[in-house]
């Protein structure tokens, strides 16, 4: 890289111990591009441990950041530079990098010990290993330390503000301001004075060791372009917190309060804390005994006329099963989010996938439908949980909206929506006749068979559910073999009749016919859509997957191949091929990793190749 | 209302279809007074229950009802009393489904002191599984799973309530309609989990095996009748009483007529007492054992919330983040 480089994009990656801090000077590096008006994606990935042992590979924790001109869809594929905080990181980084790369190291932390514990044999330093790239060996922890040694801090504590003078160093090497990532720290440190004036001081000492290092070194400051976005007023924001506002959204476009029931799981737990934060807003937070008890109390408070929503994961999903059911039956409204990881059973808790989708769509006892959603980015959290919502009270039944742990940490700018330009969420009124309370409570609208949501309080209005079959007017149990088919012929129906509300299947960019189209779901929207277009391929993206758009067939049936790359073993592929006429080609990849775009571009490329 | 309700006001259309002879009709029945004499909204009040022979309760009481999945009633009555307060839940529960599959939930809603008021179903056996041994079995029950007899210990709900922090616990017996009476009127008073264990005679699967202490003409020679602040005296007219043994730290029954003054005197805020009440054998305590008011959960929920769970604000009011920038 040459000095005062102008380029399109840039991807870097922070790497270091679990310890270090690498996520939150991450995050702030985040922060500092949006306000400089780039483009970006970030990819947190970090280890299932809290603190893993020091200085070793399965302890490291990394933040992979992609800026620039845009449109940026994803992380980015070969980090560009590279901080690595010890030989741990440099040694698990390294792979990743294409030659040439930029590879900033600490010096002060390649002792013996931690070159043995990242298995380095010899030092990577010295014995060629960096010779293809280009090196800045800073002692960031002795520089650190000296810099903060007048607040008279303990070694550790000093230690602890290395991250900023790293930062520090970054926002020199991108031209970036100081301010705003200074008074983040005054913000947030205020309470303690001394750390936060030693943290401010190594912010700017690191910015100082960039334009000194300049002179002597390679380290050399990159120009950037601002991002062509649309006009508006933008934030960067993550799957979480845009789920969390829009869960919230919903209750306020619906006019009703949420309940939000959860039990702490990787990576779901962020959306109980956002919405923690949003209690005013009416919406409750209610940390349940266990994962089962989250989604009963939600549905306990759906039956009291809330909102009632509940989180997890896929382990925590399996255990939520029954309940689901349970709400089917009743034909209550809720919302359940699943926030995919790896898996079978514990699996890889902070790494993503997306293999929950024939959970989602298929994972219950008995022919029990539910409608399931899939969130693409981490903006479109905010308006799929406003979908789901809306599904949920119109149609009167749950809903699963899969998301994944990519995306519950994943930042991007987003432009910020007016609510007022959403449609209200309307619910079933109860009937004005001379029924009974019980036929009352199950009458139905003819189009989206959802009935009347009549809630204990309404007075005379008293009536009995339950997980029982019942009786499709009277809502009374009934074991008539006849009126079970009609019951089960209605839970079908009314999952099909969502098909109804939710608007065609669109093309996200390229021609509506040809040799080959690509077809996506879920958080790997960011590197489909830039492989389909480096490769002038189409692209349908799925936001809908139970049930699918009604068009969907027909224009799958224009394309020669249909291309699915899923992080699963080919689970779309079986939905579609069991649903519509098609044989699709899967493209499977299940390492916990996000797709690369180059790995996309090549299966495009070598299926092009062998159809023409 | 203007009219006062009546037990009939209670009961609804549907049959009710449990066995000629169980002990859940009499209960119903109690239930179904209890709720017009204290004055129940049927609007206002829902019954929430799980899975089992006692589950079909809410099915029988014309009030709104839910009929939910085994053992988590609590949970779901949990969520049902954090959206509306002001509403009287109730959870029917049997053995197997409070103290087996839903323990867990039984066990949290007590200790939070959710305001539900729990009945318990206790027959010490699975009826609606035709008669398999259930948590609260004695040891040595003979049943379908266990030609042989139980081994496992069973569980005593009301020292696994006092474990779990309960705030009262009381206990009746089927066909007592005077104790019944004045247990649920109790229950139904306390804020906060009322749990109520009410020894209910399967006549399928567990006949009599209550009898010991039910059987009406023993009726007063077996059973401890505790009222706050009066003396614990049973037997044929109130000759007998319970007292303290200090040598041995546990209750005793004495002769109420020679020594009058060992004779303890019921404080149900006293959980020590309570739990060796709870242990007693013959006479069984029954009433209430416990009580010891505290915060309802429901009302720690809302008065922690900072605005009660109302809507004081707009999305509009959080939506642009700790910083945003225009792009023009």
């Amino acid at each position: 890289m040459n000095k005062n480089n102008d380029v399109e994009s840039i991807v870097i990656r922070l790497a270091g111990d679990s310890g270090d801090g690498i996520q939150l000077m991450g995050s702030q590096f985040a922060v500092s591009t949006a306000l400089a008006g780039a483009d970006f994606a970030t990819f947190p990935d970090y280890p299932a441990e809290i603190r893993a042992p020091i200085g070793t590979t399965f302890g490291v924790s990394a933040y992979q950041i992609n800026l620039g001109g845009g449109p940026i869809t994803t992380p980015g594929d070969a980090p560009e530079v590279l901080v690595a905080f010890n030989p741990a990181a440099l040694k698990v980084s390294l792979p990743m990098l294409d030659k040439g790369a930029l590879v900033v190291i600490n010096n002060d932390t390649f002792t013996d010990r931690n070159l043995a514990k990242a298995g380095y044999d010899s030092d990577p330093r010295e014995d060629g290993t960096l010779n293809d790239y280009q090196v800045v060996a800073a002692d960031i922890s002795h520089l650190n330390l000296e810099t903060v040694k007048e607040f008279g801090l303990s070694k550790s504590e000093g230690g602890r503000c290395k991250n900023f003078y790293a930062l520090g160093m970054l926002l020199w090497m991108f031209g970036r301001e100081l301010g705003p990532v200074e008074e983040w720290i005054k913000r947030r440190l205020a309470s303690s004075p001394i750390m936060r004036d030693a943290n401010v001081k190594a912010l700017h000492a690191g910015h100082a060791f960039g334009e000194t290092a300049e002179l002597s070194a390679n380290l050399a400051q990159i120009n950037l372009p601002t991002a062509e976005m649309e006009p508006g007023e933008y934030r960067s924001i993550t799957g979480a917190e845009a789920l969390a506002l829009g869960i919230a959204a919903a209750g306020e476009l619906a006019d009703r309060q949420v309940m939000f029931c959860s039990y702490p799981i990787t990576p779901a737990s962020p959306l109980l804390h956002r919405l923690a934060h949003l209690a005013e807003l009416g919406v409750g937070t209610f940390q349940a005994e266990d994962e089962i008890a989250s989604i009963c109390a939600a549905i306990g408070a759906s039956y009291g006329g809330m909102i009632g929503v509940t989180s997890s994961s896929g382990p925590g999903i399996a255990l939520k099963t029954e309940a689901m059911g349970l709400a089917v039956s009743a034909e209550l409204p809720l919302v359940i989010v699943n926030w995919q990881r790896g898996g079978p059973s514990t699996g890889l808790p902070t790494k993503t996938e997306q293999s929950d989708l024939y959970q989602a769509v298929y994972g219950r006892n008995a022919d029990t439908p539910i409608p399931v959603l899939s969130a693409s980015t981490s903006g479109e959290c905010f308006d799929m949980a406003i979908e789901a919502t809306r599904i949920a009270l119109r149609h009167m039944t749950p809903v699963i909206l899969l998301a994944d742990g990519y995306l519950s940490n994943a930042a991007e700018p987003w432009r910020i929506p007016d609510i007022s330009h959403y449609d209200p969420i309307i619910t079933n009124p109860v009937p004005d006749n001379d029924d009974s309370a019980q036929r009352k409570a199950f009458t139905r609208d003819p189009k989206t068979h959802g009935r009347a949501w009549v809630t204990p309080g309404m007075p005379g209005l008293m009536h009995r559910i339950g997980g029982l079959e019942k009786d499709i007017e009277s809502g009374h149990i009934s074991y008539d073999p006849a009126n079970h088919q009609r019951m089960t012929d209605l839970r079908t129906a009314k999952v099909d009749a969502v098909a109804d509300f939710i608007g065609e299947q669109a093309i996200e960019h390229g021609p509506d016919s040809g040799d080959l189209v690509v077809v996506g779901w879920g958080s790997t929207y960011g590197p489909i859509y830039q492989a389909t277009r480096k490769t002038d391929t189409s692209f349908i993206h799925l936001r809908h997957l139970n049930p699918l758009p009604r068009n969907l067939g027909k224009l799958l049936a224009r394309f020669d191949k249909v291309l699915v790359p899923e992080m699963n073993d080919g689970q779309l592929t079986t939905l579609l091929r069991a649903s519509l006429s098609v044989e699709p080609v899967p493209f499977n990849k299940v390492t916990g990793q996000p797709f690369l775009i180059r790995e996309l571009v090549d299966k495009i490329e070598s299926l092009r190749g062998a159809s023409s | 209302m203007t009219d006062k309700l009546t037990a009939k006001d209670f009961a609804t259309s549907q049959e009710v279809r449990w066995c000629p002879g169980c002990g859940d009709y009499a209960i119903l029945k109690s239930v179904q007074k209890a709720l017009a004499e204290n004055g129940a909204d049927p609007s206002n009040t829902a019954f929430v229950s799980g899975i089992g022979c006692a589950a079909r309760f809410p099915y029988y009481v014309n009030t709104y009802g839910f009929h939910t999945i085994h053992g988590r009633a609590p949970a779901i009555a949990t969520g049902l009393k954090l959206a509306k307060p002001e509403l009287d839940v109730w959870v029917v529960t049997g053995d197997g489904d409070s103290m087996s599959i839903g323990g867990n939930h039984m066990m949290h809603a007590l200790r939070r002191n959710v305001g539900l008021k729990i009945l318990l179903f206790n027959n010490e056996i699975y009826g609606l599984t035709k008669g398999q041994f259930s948590p609260t079995s004695r040891i040595g029950t003979k049943s379908p799973s266990s030609p042989k007899g139980s081994v496992d210990t069973p569980v005593s709900p009301g020292q696994f309530a006092m474990g779990c922090g309960a705030r009262f616990f009381a206990r009746g017996v089927d066909t007592d309609k005077v104790g019944m009476s004045d247990v649920l009127r109790q229950a139904h008073a306390f804020v906060g989990t009322s749990l109520v264990e009410i020894f209910q005679n399967c006549i399928v699967y567990n006949e009599d095996v209550f009898a010991n202490f039910t059987e009406r003409r023993n009726a007063a020679n077996t059973q401890l009748h505790l009222k706050h602040g009066e003396p614990m005296l049973f037997g044929e007219d109130n000759g007998s009483g319970i007292s303290f043994n200090q040598d041995t730290w546990s209750l005793e029954v004495v002769d109420a007529s020679t020594s009058p003054d060992e004779v303890l005197v019921h404080d149900e805020g006293n959980a020590i007492v309570a739990r060796m009440l709870i242990d007693l054998h013959l006479p069984v305590a029954l009433g209430v054992i416990y009580r010891q008011p505290a915060v309802s959960y429901e009302d720690s929920f809302y008065g922690h919330h900072p605005s009660r769970m109302e809507r004081k604000k707009s999305v509009r009011d959080f939506i642009k983040g700790p910083s945003s920038w225009t792009v023009k």
